[in-house]
């Protein structure tokens, strides 16, 4: 047993170092002098200097980008816990025909490569004019996000006792009343999980944002990181610096929140 | 206060289980009635249609003088107990109390005066600001009946709501149910497996068997004049005890004229132990039951065992020991006949 655990350590530990030492790298790129970075860099740059940072938001408005990104993934993660958990109640508690078959198609929506469906789309947003407006984003975001979301909702709200809101309908709350006073305070953790999956996939998402955005107005994060690219040269430390920047708040909210994603995800798997 | 009537209800899943076949009930205004059957039977499913949680297929409900078939729970004005509780798990006592009173819009200043009042009478008082994970079995279950007292309906559900307490504890709530009926007076419909907590608690026993309902009458009558087999069987522990007529000689005396090869019912109560010859009928004893304010005994008729099985229960003091063959004398007044085909009761 003592053998075995002291295996499991070394696996888990290697494991940690190889996923945490790429952006390891990345923060100490993004503190070292742009002359040090190709004369091969060293593991921590002495001096350490905030050039990088300095030039993303004097030189380069990197703050644009993330106003986009801020507004694109948080209007789609609001829209996708509001709708999305009223459509997973619905799915989860009602009880009419063809359900399966719903969430079925709900599911094989989400399975289509993005590729397949960007020049469609693309046509598609160009004749309603959405390009390069924030709905323009948020929209095709939804079709992606929306049926993860509701998958994950479902899951929730299933393993809640159906008890519960016949007491509140039996109390005198509607249905609706009932979701809202009972269900989603209880949902909590669930609608947690499902927000922050929804923020992080948008927060990253490239494909779309690039194809469906014409400048710098309407540009993500990591359009404006991948544009970053001169003629001439790619201004490498910026690009680390800009990374970090843009990793930053994903890992805070997951790190913060780490317990109830898992709890999320992993409800009605056991009974608690 | 209101009467309740179901009507032909008949209610079918969309899985095809057919829950309810042609229930016609009528519940007198502040009666306490008791559906009382095995698992499946239909019971929690007409309560439920009660509640409005479930619409019945067919038939109608009908509360007071309104006929509430399609109408939704929060508009019949009834309460219900939950088997599991249903205690709003993320709000304290107050709040899961005043829950009720808050959905109608009765003003904060009269919701807190009702809540307190009830409160009392259950003592909860000390545990008003605790959730439902803080409280014992005991204390969730003077909750969930606090929530359905503070409404003042017009009629109280209760499904199953002793089953998860243990035993002791069930006794006194059975007993504070059956004083809060005295008290309230409002009209209340009970559902549970447990034939002596229909026989107890009920003013009339509503017997439930594969949708049906079987007998509906008040809970002695039911005992003492079971309409069918399965009433007979199923009401009173332990069971009584069914064997061919024609087993016991000059059964059928005595005014009774049952059907050709009927079936006799007799309850164990009803049956004494006599010294070997000198009773109707002869038996072995197999097992014996000491159950402290009597004994349980486990027969086979006949001197050498190889008739049917016969319960007994007699005097806790009676010396009797198993393979001893004793005789059995059957209390000629209380004999039951059931027709062999249909279940019914003959005479």
């Amino acid at each position: 047993m003592r053998g075995r655990g002291r295996w499991a350590t070394l696996v888990i530990a290697v494991l940690v170092v190889g996923a945490a030492f790429p952006f390891y790298r990345a923060v100490a790129g993004s503190l070292t002098p742009e002359a040090q970075l190709f004369e091969g860099a060293p593991l921590w740059p002495s001096p350490a200097v905030l050039d990088h940072y300095r030039a993303l938001f004097t030189e380069r408005a990197f703050w644009l980008p993330i106003r986009n990104s801020l507004v694109v993934a948080g209007a789609t993660t609001l829209f996708c816990v509001t709708i999305g958990s009223l459509c997973a109640y619905a799915l989860a508690r009602l009880r009419f025909r063809g359900k399966a078959l719903l969430l079925g198609v709900i599911l094989a929506v989400s399975m289509f490569p993005q590729i397949a469906v960007v020049s469609p789309l693309f046509l598609l947003l160009r004749s309603v004019r959405l390009i390069d407006t924030y709905p323009g984003l948020i929209l095709p975001y939804l079709t992606f996000a929306m049926p993860l979301a509701v998958w994950l909702l479902v899951g929730y709200f299933r393993q809640l006792p159906a008890e519960l809101e016949e007491a509140a309908m039996v109390d005198g709350a509607s249905r609706l009343r009932a979701f809202r006073e009972v269900i989603v305070p209880l949902a909590l953790p669930g609608l947690a999980a499902t927000a922050i999956l929804t923020f992080v996939y948008s927060w990253n998402e490239f494909l779309f944002a690039l194809s469906f955005t014409l400048g710098p107005e309407r540009q993500t994060v990591p359009v404006a990181i991948a544009l970053f690219r001169g003629q001439y040269q790619v201004p490498w430390g910026q690009v680390l610096a800009a990374a970090i920047v843009a990793t930053a708040p994903v890992a805070v909210l997951v790190l913060a929140f780490q317990r109830r994603i898992v709890q999320g995800l992993t409800a009605g798997a056991v009974k608690g | 206060m209101a009467a309740i009537r179901l009507e032909k209800v008949w209610k079918t899943y969309p899985n095809g289980h057919v829950a309810a076949r042609g229930v016609d009930l009528a519940i007198a205004d502040g009666e306490f009635m008791v559906l009382v059957g095995p698992s499946g039977c239909g019971k929690s499913t007409a309560l439920r249609m009660i509640a409005g949680l479930e619409t019945p297929s067919e038939g109608k409900v009908i509360i007071g003088d309104r006929d509430v078939t399609e109408l939704p729970p929060q508009e019949r004005d009834i309460a219900m107990v939950f088997q599991s509780y249903a205690l709003y798990p993320h709000m304290t006592v107050r709040e899961n109390l005043a829950f009720g009173l808050r959905m109608r819009g009765v003003a904060p200043a009269a919701i807190a005066q009702r809540v307190d009042g009830a409160a009392r009478a259950l003592g909860l008082d000390s545990v008003l600001d605790r959730k439902p994970g803080q409280l014992s079995g005991g204390q969730r279950q003077r909750v969930a009946l606090g929530r359905a007292i503070v409404r003042e309906p017009k009629v109280f559900l209760f499904d199953e709501p002793l089953s998860n307490l243990d035993a002791k504890l069930r006794l006194e709530t059975r007993a504070e149910l059956a004083r809060l009926h005295r008290r309230l007076a409002a009209t209340m419909v009970y559902v549970t497996h447990d034939q002596e907590e229909a026989l107890t608690l009920g003013s009339r026993v509503a017997v439930m068997r594969e949708g049906r309902v079987e007998q509906v009458g008040p809970p002695l009558e039911v005992y003492r004049r079971p309409a069918t087999v399965f009433v007979a069987t199923f009401v009173g522990s332990p069971a009584m005890n069914l064997l061919a007529a024609d087993l016991l000689p000059g059964s059928q005396a005595g005014g009774r004229t049952p059907v050709a090869g009927a079936t006799l019912g007799v309850r164990p109560h009803d049956i004494a132990v006599v010294p070997p010859g000198s009773g109707d009928l002869d038996a072995l004893v197999d097992v014996v039951e000491p159950r402290g304010s009597e004994l349980l005994i486990y027969l086979r008729l006949g001197p050498t065992g190889d008739g049917p099985e016969v319960r007994v229960i007699t005097p806790p003091d009676l010396e009797v020991a198993p393979d001893r063959v004793v005789g059995l004398r059957f209390d000629r007044g209380r004999l039951h006949f059931f027709d062999p085909a249909t279940g019914g009761r003959v005479g």
